[in-house]
């Protein structure tokens, strides 16, 4: 799948935004007036900026309000309402937190869970996809999840917390490779079964349909990524998930914990940019690739 | 909307014989022709006269070569085109309503000025039917000319798809695939048609028909009797004269 930079930005900020919005939401820091408001400023800046950043890859970005019409059965449409109501709702718990200087408690836990809820619905997106198996698998929303509220805790400073989840998430991410380099074979689609001419011999793509390229082998074709995944695993799990975690864990300075957050961005960038870079498609079968 | 309305009676869709194409393109070639003129935007082409050509097509035609076990390899030419899947996974991805599958005769169209051109059809596709035009930021699919088959204005000959109603070959037709006494449903029966992907869950509409099994030469010659070698019982004039000019320098053993 093409790596496009801003579902890349958009995946890693509003991941971190949402995630940073779940603990204060649910209370494990509790800022008031000036300091609040600039927690929930940097929350924001976040959340709304990845969000903000997915809409430079659409076609017709004035349309997007029409997106909040099908969350029946799209989870891109889920992701739009959840991500609404959950800004809305923590609007309103922050408002109280930086004007009153009190935490309206019920808001706070519903907004948490909402925020929650949109990196949900995002992972979703991706793993829904039958056409990806790589992505089709238990593995992708846990990594979501993993990665928003690991990011989140490391961005409100709750060190243990943030510790333990960044562990978590690194064991999952090395299971998640680990079977996902299995699955498009798992899934049993062949070019065999794409042209359903197996029954005759072995199929070889002779000629593709077009002496350039188009629009699906420039969105689905990428094998850059592949052929670096290696050394890029060793990186991201050292970026994402090894590095925070030891400057979280040698003596308290901001130094440490700003240089923390600051690998574990390069690393989640890094990861989300192999999430696109290294999955398979089965319509590249089609073109003899995959 | 997007969800996926009650399975209709009524499935318009086409039969691709894969023993008659031939490769020409002209399904490719009148299916870009008619739809860049009719229903919705128009099929944008960038850089169309350099190296680095690419366009929208919603009719691609692919080339395979199957290698049998023993025997000669064959070239198979293969139109692909969307297949107005019953259980069509690029309909309910679409967040805003734009794609959607018709009620009455299940063709899957876009409503144009509701997409927002977010691809997320596209890779819910298995087959690459979708393609997001550069030009307009829409998705651009086969609308199974639904501007032609309904048109009264054209002649009734005219009142099919243009990629069937160009095809020189006979490879393409279109029809009813939710009527069991339809020619093209009869054609799929008698055929052994198959569906691309069933793994997939799609189930397509559209079929494919299997190359028929290639003639297999028979073991002797007809004709061996006439063309036997002369002189092989080592007697008369013949061997003697295979013997005489065998001797002379240079002569074939």
């Amino acid at each position: 799948m093409h790596p496009a930079p801003s579902v890349i930005i958009f995946n890693t900020f509003s991941g971190l935004g949402f995630g940073l919005l779940f603990w204060l939401g649910m209370g494990a820091l509790v800022p008031t007036g000036w300091g609040a408001f600039i927690w929930f400023v940097i929350a924001y800046l976040f959340a709304v900026g990845g969000l903000i950043a997915s809409t430079f890859h659409l076609g017709h970005p004035e349309r997007t309000i029409k997106a909040f019409s099908q969350w029946k059965t799209s989870w891109l449409s889920r992701e739009g309402v959840c991500a609404v109501f959950a800004l809305t709702v923590m609007a309103i718990y922050g408002a109280g937190l930086v004007f009153a200087g009190t935490r309206l408690g019920f808001f706070g836990v519903i907004g948490a869970l909402a925020s929650l809820g949109v990196v949900f619905t995002t992972s979703m997106i991706y793993a829904q996809m039958k056409t990806v198996p790589r992505w089709r698998h238990w593995t992708t929303p846990a990594m979501y999840l993993l990665l928003s509220l690991g990011g989140g805790a490391l961005l409100a400073g709750q060190i243990k917390i943030a510790a333990v989840l960044l562990i978590a998430g690194g064991i999952v991410q090395i299971f998640a490779w680990g079977t996902g380099d299995r699955r498009f074979i798992e899934a049993g689609t062949t070019m065999a079964s794409a042209t359903g001419l197996g029954h005759i011999g072995k199929v070889r793509a002779f000629e593709p349909p077009h002496t350039g390229t188009n629009y699906l082998m420039r969105e689905f074709i990428h094998q850059v990524g592949r052929k670096h995944a290696d050394q890029l695993r060793v990186i991201i799990i050292g970026l994402a998930f090894l590095l925070p975690v030891v400057l979280l864990v040698l003596p308290f300075s901001h130094i440490f914990a700003a240089l923390a957050v600051i690998s574990h961005i390069a690393g989640v960038l890094t990861l989300r940019w192999l999430f696109f870079a290294q999955a398979e498609h089965v319509v590249g079968l089609y073109y003899g690739k995959r | 909307m997007t969800q996926l309305p009650p399975p209709s009676a009524k499935k318009l869709g086409l039969v691709i014989d894969l023993d008659t194409c031939v490769g020409c393109h002209a399904c490719v070639v009148s299916c870009k022709g008619w739809n860049t003129e009719n229903y919705g935007a128009p099929l944008s082409d960038q850089n169309a006269y350099s190296g680095a050509a690419s366009g929208t097509f919603l009719n691609r035609v692919h080339s395979y070569e199957v290698q049998p076990e023993q025997g000669a390899a064959q070239l198979i030419h293969f139109p692909k085109s969307c297949l107005h899947c019953e259980d069509a996974p690029c309909v309910t991805v679409c967040p805003t309503g734009a794609s959607y599958k018709r009620a009455e005769d299940g063709i899957v169209l876009v409503n144009e000025s509701d997409c927002i051109g977010c691809g997320l059809c596209a890779w819910a596709c298995p087959y690459g039917a979708r393609e997001l035009d550069a030009k307009e930021g829409v998705m651009k699919k086969c609308t199974l000319c639904v501007d032609r088959i309904y048109n009264e204005n054209l002649p009734e000959e005219d009142r099919q798809p243009a990629c069937v109603r160009t095809c020189p070959a006979g490879a393409r037709h279109f029809g009813d695939l939710g009527d069991a006494e339809s020619d093209v449903s009869k054609l799929v029966a008698e055929r052994g048609g198959f569906d691309l992907m069933p793994e997939q869950g799609t189930r397509p509409v559209n079929k494919y028909l299997p190359p028929r099994p290639k003639d297999v030469e028979p073991e002797f010659d007809i004709l061996a009797p006439y063309l036997e070698p002369v002189a092989q019982d080592g007697a008369g004039f013949a061997h003697w004269l295979d013997k005489a000019l065998s001797a002379l320098p240079g002569g074939a053993k």
